[in-house]
């Protein structure tokens, strides 16, 4: 079952505030997405756990309903 | 988690330097993901086992419960877990990746 990009964007927006998010569908097919999120709370976190914050906010959609979900985390500038 | 998988998935990564978790094989990954990491450490001409979490569901399953990562593939370092597909080729392309498997006294050829 695909998820579209703004059901994500809300997620990860519910979870960091501050974040920056840029999603892009890489197929156009609602299951293949990019996404780069930006957000002060992974100050002094290590990747792995940046990203397990950013897939701890998508309540275990990651994996199911979202199959691909290429992810790259950073804090701003 | 299964206490049996969980020493299974143990064993596995204590006895082995570099070890993949992924769909398929090294000579035939049946997922874009898993293909793109093995490309990544060939690369590096690091020598890697892989287990196929396809031939058993609960190591599929096992593996993201046991590093709390919910997507495969997932690459283990001397015991460690490093990342999935996305991390790998974040820390192949600044050479955090070679840096680390030197650092972890594994050999790379390139």
């Amino acid at each position: 079952m695909p998820m579209n990009a703004s059901e994500i964007e809300i997620l990860i927006k519910e979870a960091f505030p501050d974040a920056i998010i840029k999603i892009d569908d890489l197929r156009g097919d609602g299951d293949h997405y990019s996404c780069h999120v930006i957000s002060k709370e992974f100050e002094g976190k290590s990747r792995v756990q940046q990203h397990q914050m950013v897939y701890g906010s998508l309540k275990g959609k990651m994996g199911n309903e979202l199959h691909a979900l290429a992810l790259q985390t950073s804090t701003p500038e | 988690m299964n206490e049996n998988i969980k020493t299974e998935i143990e064993n596995e990564i204590q006895s082995n330097n570099v070890v993949l978790y992924m769909k398929g094989t090294p000579v035939f990954p049946q997922c874009g993901f898993s293909a793109a990491t093995v490309g990544v450490l060939n690369h590096l001409g690091v020598k890697f086992s892989s287990v196929n979490v396809l031939e058993n569901d609960d190591v599929r399953q096992g593996i993201k419960d046991y590093a709390n990562w919910p997507t495969i593939p997932q690459l283990y370092v001397k015991g460690e877990f490093v990342g999935g597909c996305d991390i790998i080729r974040e820390m192949y392309e600044s050479g955090e990746l070679g840096d680390l498997l030197t650092t972890k006294g594994i050999e790379v050829s390139k």
